[in-house]
Order: structure tokens, then C-alpha cells, then sequence
């Protein structure tokens, strides 16, 4: 799984039916310091809330996504799956 | 999944029988600030976008599972038009 921040949100009104209904956020991945790495990426937020700022953990592997929205033919392959509260390192 | 704009179509008369009637596009994959964020790619078009459209994709075997029939040799899928990005 990746660590990344939330940048923001995306709005798309034309789009694949297996994601009426799903919110789409803005993330950055970033570091155990906190440095953003690489390019930013769309993922789902359907079981977490997050909101602009928030340091999450997003599953990057549409297996674990179908097994956590369960349905089996979903072509979602990154979904948050946690807030983070704290990184040690 | 990734934002990306069209810049192009790809036409192949012959091709493997699921992808018959699919629509091929070249799509420059972008970051939240629209610069580039790795080379051009072709992907199946799922939401009739258009050139110059911001798009969002989804890559690997989530892809093909974005069409019907979903057994198909395609690693990239446009699966969205983008209204805005609020960052």
C-alpha cells in the first residue's frame, strides 16, 4: 500500500457506472518524511472520508478493492483504506 | 486510476474479435497540475471523450474489466470525463 496525502477532489459527470456514486480525490504519494514522490494519482474514497489534507493509506490493487466494495467485476484499482495517524520510522 | 487528456485516436481494422467496436484513443497521462507524468499510452474509450477531454483512466486488469465482454487483452481504460479537479 502506498502512504500519500489528499490534495483535493474530482468531479466527473460522464463516467463508468462503477463509479456513480463513488467519491474520486486528488493523492499525492509521499514519504516516511513526508516528501511527496512521483506523479499524484486518482483514488476512491468509499469507506474512510478523507478530506483535503488528510495523510492516508491507499490500496493500489483492484483485487483487495472488489474484495472491500464487494462486487467482483468492479474496474476500480485504488481506494483508501485508512487515515493515518501516525508514521514512525 | 489517473488523470490523463486526449491528444489522439489510434484506428485498427484488424484486431482481436472482443475489442471489435471499441474505440482506441491516445491519452497523455497527467498530474493533479496537468503536466505530463509519464509517456503517452493508448486505452479503450468507455465514455465517448474527446480530444483534449481530461479523463481519468484505470490501468492493469481493471481495465479490461471496464468492458464488455470483459475477458480482453487491454491494460488501459478511459473511464470517466473530468468537470474539475479542486485541489
Amino acid at each position: 500500500m502506498t502512504l500519500c496525502r489528499v490534495l483535493g477532489t474530482v468531479t466527473a459527470t460522464a463516467k463508468h457506472a462503477a463509479f456513480a456514486g463513488r467519491k474520486l480525490m486528488v493523492v499525492q504519494p509521499i514519504d516516511e518524511r513526508r516528501q511527496p514522490i512521483g506523479a499524484s494519482f486518482i483514488a476512491v474514497d468509499h469507506v474512510c472520508s478523507a478530506g483535503r489534507g488528510d495523510l492516508v493509506l491507499v490500496n493500489r490493487e483492484g483485487n483487495g478493492v472488489r474484495q472491500v466494495l464487494s462486487d467482483d467485476s468492479l474496474p476500480i484499482r485504488s481506494l483508501i483504506v485508512g487515515i493515518v495517524d501516525e508514521v514512525e520510522v | 486510476m489517473y488523470l490523463g487528456e486526449v491528444i489522439g485516436t489510434v484506428v485498427c481494422e484488424r484486431k482481436y474479435e472482443g475489442l471489435q467496436a471499441k474505440r482506441f484513443l491516445v491519452v497523455q497521462p497527467v498530474d493533479h497540475r496537468r503536466q505530463p507524468s509519464g509517456p503517452p499510452e493508448v486505452a479503450v474509450d468507455t465514455v465517448s471523450a474527446r480530444r483534449n477531454d481530461l479523463v481519468y483512466l484505470v490501468g492493469s486488469r481493471e481495465a479490461a474489466l471496464a468492458l464488455d465482454p470483459w475477458f480482453v487483452p487491454v491494460d488501459s481504460a478511459i473511464v470517466g470525463i473530468v468537470d474539475s479537479v479542486d485541489v
